[in-house]
Order: structure tokens, then sequence, then C-alpha cells
């Protein structure tokens, strides 16, 4: 596994859980463990979820204050379900970190991060294929966008862009 | 119409740039094949049966001469003469090299073209009513929104990956002429009855395909400053909930057909009502700044009848021809819209050559103010002509195989690419459209049928819009031998129907003999000045059923 995010490979200081074994600082477990893990948590100690994206963003919302990190797994890259529950939990106020679980294409590293997540963890064979460069060099490929809201980084909303542009005098062509 | 600004070139230009880096990852094998196909669509390049072909945006179907005359070079130095339009107001181009592709895509860019999102599982080209700006019976020109919805649209992030394709139409008039309630999503301009005001009226789930179903109203009215919201709210349903188990099953009227209109419009609503609109809408100024170009041309002030028009139709009846069926009401007194028919008499439908592009550049320049229009029956439409020019405007057309005087007659055929190209067809569709268009090519014989329209489909997939032809051709494949369906009673208007199947296939041969047979029903059943569909609508089936079964049973 390859864990990145917009300043490259990093380590994963967290621990993923099939059973209620909650030894390490920081552990992930499933949905279904989530709340008997928050009752269990150690001070100091961070719980993080893991979610299919057939769960929504409304079952994890009474838990968003304690827990430090979600993350949703893409079962295939070309299933872009993951984007609208990353936007939706961002909407609903979730603050925590975002990691985006699947075999994604670097293509799609600036449509995860426009939707709120932080970090991408890709399995061995799409990283072996996919360097790290290619994913910085992705996300700052397309350098505007049109959608409001979605903006991150240095990407440009063109529709502030023309905004600002109207509120400083400067007519934008008409 | 639209022109780029600094931000639109700039994405446009990056974006080709992206697509070359794609190329090269594949090449270099960082991309699998598997993950480089949904990339590859998403830049409009199909694999056919041939050869590469490539899809090119034309939102809205407006058209400016001068993108039309880069098309016409694309033709002749990256592919073979001709481009095909289709009835999603794109043009194809058939015989694409992958080497060429990021070079075309260059040439596109130089003219404010692109080829975004015309395939794949995402937002697809917005289309309209090839009329809008134009039409006498407009509540307000579509252009605006749909040009915002294009940006809104563009590589939005959230929605590159949906589980399936998913098409906008809008329009603005009374009249649908933009097949509204095939779409996934269609966007009608009306006036709320109380304040007058005009917003939108929201249509959701219709498509044709395996599973025809006609779009329902989602909103009546919607506000206008709200449309970007509704709309992302509407597409984060459809990719949260969206089935994604069976690719047949994957389209958002799939969803709506299985939990029922009121359940989806409730999850709608509810995800509005959770959406920060500030957040997400574009505010009225940018909603004003794109609707500033889209002011009508300068007008000259003209009689409403042109006696120079009316002159020359008396010298000439094959122009007296043209303008009965070509011309199109204009809201501008002595002003026209002239379609230009791509279905010449044994042609193949929508296909026009490198030459045909220049001549049709020329024309739109001097009598158009420098637009065109593509229709989702697959011919072009000068909007803006003078009464006083239609004659030289028909001269000039005449001379290059452009003026068939056969707009909404029955061999103004709308097929798909079929068997000849696609490598999803069944059977073959151009041939058929070809037959039907020698058999019935005499000018009187069509004045006497009337308004009829065939929709040819090579498979299952509509892309020939046959559930929705007054006459639907659907070609199969049946024991290793093509197999035509026919359907009649579609209608892609206000008064929207889908087809009923007459009976059994026939083999191509025995097409025209049927389809024969159903016009002599209607020219023998018809009352006073009505047309086909009408007279199917009061005669039901049963009376065209019986005379299909005669040829049916010769061929069984």
């Amino acid at each position: 596994m390859l864990l990145l995010d917009r300043e490259g490979a990093k380590a994963d200081v967290w621990t993923r859980v099939e059973t209620l074994d909650l030894t390490a600082d920081n552990v992930i477990v499933a949905l279904a463990q989530l709340r008997d893990a928050l009752a269990a948590r150690r001070p100091g100690q961070h719980i993080g979820a893991a979610i299919d994206n057939t769960e929504r963003a409304a079952a994890l919302e009474p838990f968003f204050r304690e827990l430090a990190l979600i993350v949703i797994a893409f079962p295939t890259g070309y299933n872009g379900r993951g984007l609208s529950i990353a936007r939706q939990l961002r909407e609903r106020g979730f603050v925590g970190a975002l990691r985006a679980s699947g075999p994604l294409v670097s293509d799609q590293f600036p449509h995860a991060l426009a939707c709120g997540f932080d970090e991408i963890e890709l399995p061995d064979d799409s990283a072996k294929r996919q360097p790290v460069e290619q994913w910085l060099d992705a996300a700052q490929r397309i350098s505007v966008t049109y959608q409001r809201g979605y903006s991150y980084g240095a990407v440009t909303n063109i529709l502030e862009q023309r905004r600002a542009a109207r509120l400083a005098g400067v007519g934008n062509n008409v | 119409m639209y022109r780029y600004d600094e931000f639109d070139e700039r994405l446009v230009r990056e974006r080709v740039a992206q697509f070359a880096s794609q190329v090269a990852r594949r090449i270099d094998g960082s991309l699998t094949d598997a993950e480089f196909l949904p990339l590859r669509l998403k830049n409009g390049l199909y694999l056919q049966l041939h050869s590469y072909m490539l899809r090119i945006a034309i939102p809205y179907g407006t058209l400016h001469a001068r993108q039309l005359r880069q098309l016409a070079r694309i033709a002749d130095e990256y592919d073979r003469g001709y481009g095909h339009f289709t009835t999603r107001t794109n043009l194809q181009f058939n015989w694409s090299k992958l080497k060429d592709v990021p070079t075309v895509l260059g040439l596109l860019a130089d003219v404010e073209m692109h080829c975004i999102q015309t395939s794949g599982n995402c937002i697809r080209n917005v289309t309209a009513d090839q009329f809008a700006g134009v039409a006498y019976d407009e509540i307000e020109d579509p252009r605006p929104i749909a040009e915002l919805i294009r940006q809104w649209s563009t590589l939005h992030p959230e929605f590159e990956w949906l589980g399936r394709k998913f098409k906008i139409a809008v329009s603005g008039a009374t009249h649908d002429r933009a097949v509204v309630k095939s779409h996934d999503l269609g966007v009608r301009i009306v006036r709320d009855a109380k304040s007058g005001a005009a917003g939108y009226e929201i249509l959701v789930g219709g498509g044709l395909g395996r599973t025809p179903l006609a779009a329902q109203v989602l909103r009546e009215f919607l506000p206008r400053e709200d449309l970007l919201a509704y709309l992302e709210a509407t597409l984060r349903v459809y990719n949260l909930d969206g089935r994604r188990d069976n690719k047949y099953k994957a389209r958002i009227k799939i969803l709506v057909h299985e939990i029922g209109i009121e359940a989806f419009r409730a999850l709608v609503e509810e995800e509005f009502a959770r959406i920060d609109k500030a957040r997400v809408n574009a505010d009225p100024q940018e909603q004003a700044r794109i609707a500033a170009y889209f002011a009508p041309p300068a007008y000259q002030d003209l009689p409403e009848v042109s006696r120079k028009l009316e002159e020359a139709q008396i010298r000439d009846p094959e122009l007296a021809r043209f303008v009965e069926h070509n011309l199109f009401r204009h809201k501008r007194r002595g002003y026209t819209a002239v379609t230009i028919s791509l279905k010449p008499i044994g042609g193949t439908p929508g296909d026009m050559s490198s030459e045909q592009m220049r001549v049709v550049a020329d024309l739109a320049e001097k009598y158009s103010f420098d637009e065109l229009r593509v229709t989702h029956a697959q011919n072009l439409v000068l909007p803006y002509v003078r009464l006083d020019d239609v004659a030289e405007v028909y001269a000039a057309l005449k001379a290059h195989d452009l003026a068939t005087a056969n707009v909404g007659q029955i061999t103004d055929i709308i097929a798909c690419p079929g068997l000849d190209y696609c490598s999803l067809a069944t059977a073959r569709s151009i041939p058929i459209a070809q037959a039907l268009s020698k058999h019935f090519a005499d000018p009187e014989k069509q004045k006497e049928i009337g308004e009829v329209s065939i929709k040819i489909s090579g498979c299952i997939n509509a892309c020939g819009h046959h559930h929705v032809g007054n006459i639907g051709i659907l070609g199969l494949e049946k024991k290793g031998v093509e197999s035509y369906q026919i359907t009649i009673g579609g209608d892609p208007s206000e008064t929207y129907a889908l087809g009923e199947l007459l009976g059994p296939g026939l083999p191509a041969e025995y097409v025209p003999e049927a389809i024969d047979k159903v016009i002599a029903v209607y020219l023998a059943e018809r009352q006073q000045g009505e047309t086909f569909i009408e007279a199917y609508r009061r005669l039901g089936l049963d009376p065209f059923k019986a005379a299909f079964k005669e040829i049916a049973d010769v061929v069984a």
C-alpha cells in the first residue's frame, strides 16, 4: 500500500483492525464497531472509521467530533460514489482527515481533492505503475475550475475570478 | 454566440495537454488498457469497427463559421474529407489515428472547441432547441443556461465518474424541439403562473435504449438563481443511489423508475435543502455576463413579406418547394431560419464533406451573422437569414447538393452510423436509410405524404431515436441475419410518445415495401389536414398492423 497526499508519499500512522483490538494509538475500525471503539477509547487515542461506498454520510454524522479519520473504499477506480460521500461529509461539517482507499488512477487525484479528500491509499499494483510524481503532477495539471465550492490548493475558481474582476471594475470581454 | 475568456481558453488548453499525458502514460505502461479506456472516452475517442472515431462537442448545437471551417480542415488533413453530425448535435470523424488526436485537439482549441465529455460515464454535451433565440414560440432563449450548464458540468470533480452517461437538454419554447423527455435531465424555461417570473421546470429520468422511458416532472418551478444547486443535488442523489451492479440498469431513469418519482424527488429536495446554495450557484452577474453573448444580432428593420422572394418563387418551383419545407418562422420580421438538409436522396444522413462545410461557413458569414446550428435531426440551420436573401442562399446550396427540400418530410431520415462503423451495432442503418430515401424520392409523392419522421437505429441503444420516430426502425441480428423491427406512433415533441411494434422483424429488402403499406393506410384513411401521427392517434395501431401483416406473412 502507498499512502500519499498533496505533499507526496507519507507514512501511515494508522492501524486497521478487523476485530475490536484497540492496542494501537491510531486505530481504524469498521462502521459496525465504531460505537464500541469510541466508548472504549483511551485518552489521547485516535479512532478512525472505514466505510464502504454503500454507506451514507448520515450514518457517521453523530460521530463527527470524535472521529479523526474516515476511510472511504473505492472498489474500482471508475466507481465515483465515494466522491459524493466525501462531499456530503464535508458539507455536513466533518473536519477530520478523509482518505480514499482503492485502485484510483492519478488523473482522479484532483477530483478526490476537490471533493474533500486529504489522502489516497493505493494498492501496490497501482502504486508500482503510477509513481508519486504522477500524482503530484496530476493534482496541478488543470489549474482552473468552474465549480464553486470545490476549489483546493492552487486551483483557481473561474467564477470567483470573474466576480473579482467585476468588482475591480475590469470589464470581462463583454 | 459565446466566446471563451482567458479561463475557458486555459482550461481547454490544459485539457489537451492532460490528454497527451494520458496517452503517454498508456504507452509507457503507467496506465493499463482498462484504466486508459474511460480517460480516452471522456475525451471523445472511441474504437470502432475499422478505426478510432473522434467525437467533437458542439455545445447546444451552436457553431461559428470559423469553427465549421476548422472542422473542414481537420476533415481534409486528419480524416477522410467528411464528418458526420449526430443526434446529439456532435460531429464525428470516423477515421481518426491515435497519434494525430493531440494535434487535432489543439486545432479544435484554436477555435474554442473540444471533445471533453462527449463519451464516458459523465455529464455529456448539453443540447438545445436548434431555433434557440430565433423561434417565434420562445419564452426565453435557452442558450445562456445551456452555456452555464456546459461550464458547470465541464470537468465537474464530483460527477466525472458516474454510474453511466448523463444527458441534459434545455428548451425555452412552448414546442419541444429538443426531445427533452428523452433525456436523463431536461430543463424547460417556463413562467411562474403567479408572479410571471421566468424559471425552470426540471424533468428527470427520460431515455431511449433498451428501456425507453419518458422523463417525469421533478420540480414544476425552480427559481433561476438555484439552477446549479438543484442540478448538483440531483446528480449527487444519482451518483450515490444509482445502480452500479448492471450497466443496463445504471442510468438515472432506472433509479427513478424503481423507487418512483415521489421518493426520488424527496431525496433530491432533502439534498437541495442541505446544500449551501450561495456557495454553489452562479451569481446573477455571471448569468448576465453569459447572457450578454447571446444578445440578438444587428437585425435590420424589414417588411413582413419579401417581394423579391415571392417573385423568385413564381419563377422557380424548386425554390418554392425549398421555401415551403426548409424555412422556419422567425421571431423577427423579415427574417427566417433556413434548415440545410443533410439528407440528399440516397445519401448518408448527417454526413457532410469538407467542401460543403466551407460553402456553408461562407454562407453563414455572408447571410447569417457568422452563426450556424446543428439539429438533433442531423441537419444544419442558418438562423438569421433575411427573406430577401433566401433565393441566393438556395442557389449556393443547390450548387453543392445541399438544397434538398425535404425537412420534416419522409426522406428527412435520422439514422445512426450502424454496422457500417459502430462496434455496438447489430445491423446496418445507413443502407436502410438510403433505400427508403430513394424509394420515396419523388417530391410530389413526399408532398402528398406530408410531415412524417423515420428514425433508424442499428442496435437497441437507440442512437437513431427509433422509439420516438413516427415510423421507427430497429436493426437487430437474428441467427446471423439482419432483421428490422418497425414501430409506429413515436413522437419526440411535447406530445411525446413511444412507438408501438407492428409485428415481427423483416429482412432489409422488405422494409421499403412495409413502410409503403403503412403509408398507404394513412393516405387512405386520413381526414382533411391530418398528419401521419394525428391519423395514427385517431385510428390506433390495428389498421396499420393488419396492412403490415400482409408483408410479414409473405416473409414468414
